[in-house]
Parts: structure tokens; C-alpha cells; sequence
């Protein structure tokens, strides 16, 4: 442990303005790694955004001249004509907004009932047995499937949506957390056990703890998976929400009301993704830090 | 000297899919407060069951285990065990991994988590009660480990393999600081170990199992010139050496019976 620190001081004594000289080209050679770093990024950005220009602007263009089939596939600016009519007559953000929350309802109630099974099924090895097979069954089926069924038992509204969109989120959510559940290291829980810990102890101190970044993460995957079941949901009850403007601009034969409301739903998912995601890791470095 | 802990005619059979086996067979032994007692012996000796079964984390098949007089049923904080890996918990402080016993026990006040902060200070370990494990090198770890088993101030430390792990000068240094820390509280110790020169170091009384079952093979009582030295002298004395000529031998031999046994 305790060095002989003389060969450091004889070293120093001898030539500080040397080691000056070598400290100073380390740096160097540190700066031009991070201004060569900072020119990719600036090349890569550069490059999405004359993609996304290049995108509209032939689209644009083949609209506006007719190359492409007006009706179907319209073009940007009647697009953001059309949103900006909508947003100004006050049915667009009513849309969104519903849409919106019933998302987040949807991927934060699937994410915590998810692990709330996950966890009866740690605690009961004897349920987890049972219900693997039909896990196995619930988890192959497509669960949109039974949307149907969903708005015949919830009436046709937010319940319903709700209910579909957890049905798509709750059982992989289920199966994720419980397989990582199952994971924890086997140190961890002897550690706990040997100071006589409780079951619950075992799962408060180590369980929960050690899982807590798949929980987190899973919370992204499932704001994806809740997008699937809203708009589905809104497409069979066909009521309110951006589902519904893009089934309603389908039967009307309007595919700039379609259009532009994908353009809607993938500004706000990013919006929503990227916030989780920040969430995320302001969580789990919070969860470092404590 | 009074005897702390105790197994009598201790019978052991692993039950699983794959079969029955049988891991130690009639096993006696009685650990006297204050001694420090080494098990080694090949694989398959049953060392780590006898620590389970001392522990209470594994229930005896056949015969009793006592700890103070009274029947080992589960795991409890008067008897600590020091694991081979530290496995302090990522996501916890130094500080509080260290507490972790005080907090299941449901000991968590001010005047205990003061105690576990003297407790790292003792083990060379202050200043970084706010750090996270991976900010420690691994002998620190396992001293933090050290520490968490101290805290809840067992009567006994059962020690498997817990420098095995290590570079071998942090392992010295180590095996130094646990037995000088177990020494000055009277702490009563049973090391598990592959290595013959530890056991020979550290402890007052070396007990060689011979496998296929478990079973005693020999026992070593260390000379008193070797006993009183932290491990690191010790190992220079002229009698550490025949000690370890002693156990390799009986080692060896433990090891042809196990094999003509099986």
C-alpha cells in the first residue's frame, strides 16, 4: 500500500517542464479526437436533415405536377393546410389530447400491472407453474384480436381502448419482468437470507432494486406497444381520438385527414418515446446515486 | 473452554431431480467460544455444508446443531457468514450494504448506523461510506463485506473462502486484518478454505475432512508460536512449515481413503 514516493519526486525534480510538455500533448491529442468526434455528429446530422427535405420536397413536387395520385398520396403543404384548419377550428387538439392520455394511461397501467403479476408469480412458484402454459397461449395470440370483445364487455369508449391496449402491454410485460425476476443473482438473496430476511425483505432489498432498470426500460418498450392498442381501439369504436380521424378520412375518402394524422401520431410518439427515455435515465442515474 | 457451537452425529443428504447424495455422514464436531477453526479437505468433503448447516440455511437430514446451547432452525444475525464474493449491492452505498444486516433486523437508528460508520473506519474504510461499490478496488469490497457482517455484531463468523477471490497481497493483508479484527472482539470463527497455508496462519485448530461422504479425517491443533502471530508473521516461522508438511500430508491421504471409499 504504501509506495516508496522518492522515483515519483526525482522524476518531478528533474523534469517538470518535460512532464509539461507530455501532459500538453495528451491534451492535444484529446482535443483533436473530440473535434474530429463533433465533425461525424455534424456530418450525420446534416445528412438527416437533407434527407427529411429531400423527402417533402419530392413529395411535394411529385404531388403538385401529378406524377403521383393526388387523391391517395396527397402533398405536404395540403397537409399542413389541413392541420392548420383543423387546429384552428379546435378539432385537432381535442384528438391529440384524447389519444394522448389514454397512451400514457396505457403504458403506465401496463407496465405496473405487469409487474404487479410478475411479482405474484415470484412470490407463488406454485402459480407461476399453473399459469406458464396459458402465459405461453396469451402471449403467441394477436391480443388486438380481441378488441371486439372489449368494447361488446366496456361499452364503446376510453374504457375499452384502455383495456385493448393493455391487453396488448400486460402479458409480454409480465413474462419480461418475470423472467429477470428470476434472474437476480443468487448472492444477492443469500446475503439477505443469511441475516434472516423475510420473503418480502428478500424481494424489497434485492428483487425490486436489481430489476429496477428492466422495469424502467420495459416502460419505453410498452409506450410502442400502447401506440398499437389506442389506435386499433380507436379504429373500432370510432368515436374520438387520431384513430378515429384516420378511420373517419378513410371512409370519406380523404387521405389528407389519414395523412396528415400519421404526421400527428409520429410527432407526438417521438415526443413521448424521448421523454421516457430521458425519464429513464434520469431514474436509473438517480437509482445509482442514492 | 465453552463449547459455542456444536454438530452431533450430523447426517446430510442433498435431495434433487438428478438423485440423492449423500454430502457429510455422522459428523461430530464442537467449536469452543473464541476459537477460530479452519475446515479444509478436496472437493466434494462437505466443507460448505457443514457452514450451511452452521449458518441454518441448510436443515440437517439426521442429528442436531446447536449454537449457544440452542437448535439452529434459520438463518439469524448472532451468527454472520462472509461469503466468497463480496456481492454488495450495486445500487447501495458503502454505507448502507454496511447497514443492510441492521436494516432486516429492523436495527436501523442513528446510534447504529454511527457504529457502522466507526466499523469502516476501523477496517480501513473511511471516507467512502457515500461511494458506490464499483468505485472500490476488490479488497475493499470484501472489507466492506467484513463490515456488513460485523455490524449486526455476531458471536460467530463463518468465513467461505472469503479471500479466495483476491490477489495474494491483498489477500494477506487481509487475512491480517480479519484476524486481528476477530482477535481483539473474541469472535468465534470457522474458515473454509482451499488454501492449507491459511488455514495454517489463521487459526487455533485445523480440521481435515476426507469427501465421498464428509467425514473428519484428522484434526490440528496449531502450536501456541504460530497461533499468537497475525498470519503474515506466522508464515515465517520454521514450525508454519512442518504445520503445512502435517496438513498436505494428511491431506493426501484423506484424499486416497475418499477415493478408495467411493
Amino acid at each position: 500500500m504504501n509506495m516508496p514516493s522518492d522515483p515519483k519526486v526525482n522524476v518531478h525534480a528533474a523534469g517538470s517542464s518535460a512532464r509539461e510538455q507530455e501532459r500538453e500533448w495528451v491534451d492535444g491529442l484529446h482535443r483533436s479526437h473530440l473535434a474530429r468526434a463533433r465533425k461525424t455528429t455534424l456530418a450525420v446530422r446534416i445528412t438527416q436533415a437533407l434527407l427529411l427535405v429531400l423527402f417533402f420536397g419530392a413529395w411535394e413536387l411529385a404531388g403538385r405536377n401529378k406524377w403521383i395520385d393526388v387523391l391517395l398520396f396527397s402533398y405536404p403543404t395540403k397537409l399542413f393546410d389541413q392541420l392548420w384548419r383543423s387546429l384552428m377550428d379546435g378539432s385537432l387538439l381535442p384528438h391529440t389530447g384524447i389519444t394522448v392520455l389514454e397512451t400514457i394511461v396505457g403504458f403506465l397501467l401496463g407496465t405496473l400491472l405487469g409487474t404487479a403479476i410478475a411479482a405474484l408469480l415470484w412470490w407463488f412458484s406454485f402459480i407461476s407453474r399453473v399459469a406458464d402454459p396459458y402465459l405461453v397461449v396469451l402471449n403467441s395470440m394477436p391480443k388486438v384480436a380481441l378488441g371486439p370483445l372489449f368494447i361488446v364487455g366496456f361499452g364503446p369508449g376510453m374504457l375499452a381502448i384502455v383495456m385493448t391496449t393493455l391487453s396488448v402491454t400486460v402479458i409480454i410485460t409480465t413474462i419480461v419482468i418475470y423472467n429477470r425476476f428470476r434472474d437476480v443473482t443468487p448472492g444477492y438473496i443469500k446475503v439477505v437470507r443469511l441475516f434472516g430476511g423475510s420473503k418480502w425483505q428478500v424481494f424489497r432489498y434485492v428483487v425490486l432494486p436489481d430489476s429496477f432498470a428492466v422495469i424502467v426500460s420495459q416502460l419505453k418498450v410498452n409506450v410502442g406497444l400502447a401506440w398499437v392498442g389506442v389506435i386499433v381501439g380507436e379504429f373500432l369504436t370510432s368515436k374520438s381520438g387520431l384513430g378515429y380521424l384516420i378511420i373517419y378520412g378513410f371512409q370519406v375518402f380523404n387521405f389528407t385527414i389519414v395523412l396528415s394524422s400519421l404526421l400527428v401520431i409520429a410527432v407526438v410518439a417521438t415526443v413521448m418515446y424521448r421523454l421516457v427515455a430521458a425519464l429513464e435515465h434520469w431514474l436509473t442515474r438517480g437509482g445509482r446515486e442514492r | 473452554m465453552e463449547t459455542l457451537l456444536e454438530l452431533q452425529n450430523v447426517t446430510h443428504v442433498y435431495v434433487g431431480d438428478q438423485g440423492a447424495s449423500m454430502a457429510v455422514e455422522n459428523l461430530s464436531m464442537a467449536i469452543g467460544r473464541g476459537e477460530f477453526v479452519s475446515l479444509v479437505g478436496p472437493s466434494g468433503c462437505g466443507k460448505t455444508t457443514v457452514l450451511s448447516l452452521l449458518a441454518g440455511l441448510l436443515t440437517p437430514t439426521k442429528g442436531v446443531v446447536l449454537a449457544g446451547g440452542e437448535r439452529v432452525v434459520r438463518p439469524s444475525s448472532k451468527i454472520g457468514y462472509m461469503l466468497q464474493q463480496d456481492y454488495l449491492f450495486p445500487w447501495r452505498t458503502i454505507l448502507e450494504n454496511a447497514a443492510i444486516g441492521l436494516m432486516i433486523g429492523g436495527g436501523r437508528n442513528a446510534a447504529a448506523l454511527e457504529s457502522v460508520r466507526t466499523l469502516l473506519a476501523e477496517l480501513g474504510l473511511a471516507g467512502t461510506e457515500t461511494k458506490m461499490p464499483y468505485e472500490l478496488s476488490g479488497g475493499m469490497r470484501q472489507r466492506v463485506a467484513l463490515a456488513r457482517t460485523l455490524a449486526t455484531e455476531p458471536d460467530v463468523l463463518l468465513l467461505d473462502e472469503p479471500f479466495s477471490a483476491l490477489d495474494m497481497h491483498i489477500k494477506l493483508q487481509l487475512e491480517d486484518l480479519v484476524h486481528e479484527t476477530l482477535a481483539a472482539r473474541g469472535k468465534t470463527a470457522v474458515l473454509v478454505t482451499h488454501d492449507l497455508a491459511e488455514a495454517a496462519a489463521m487459526s487455533d485448530r485445523v480440521i481435515v475432512l476426507a469427501p465421498n461422504p464428509g467425514r473428519i479425517h484428522a484434526v490440528f491443533d496449531i502450536p501456541e508460536a504460530v497461533r499468537s502471530l497475525p498470519p503474515t508473521q506466522a508464515r515465517k516461522l520454521p514450525e508454519f512449515q512442518r504445520v503445512f508438511d502435517a496438513l498436505w500430508e494428511a491431506l493426501e491421504r484423506g484424499e486416497q481413503a475418499g477415493g478408495e471409499g467411493s
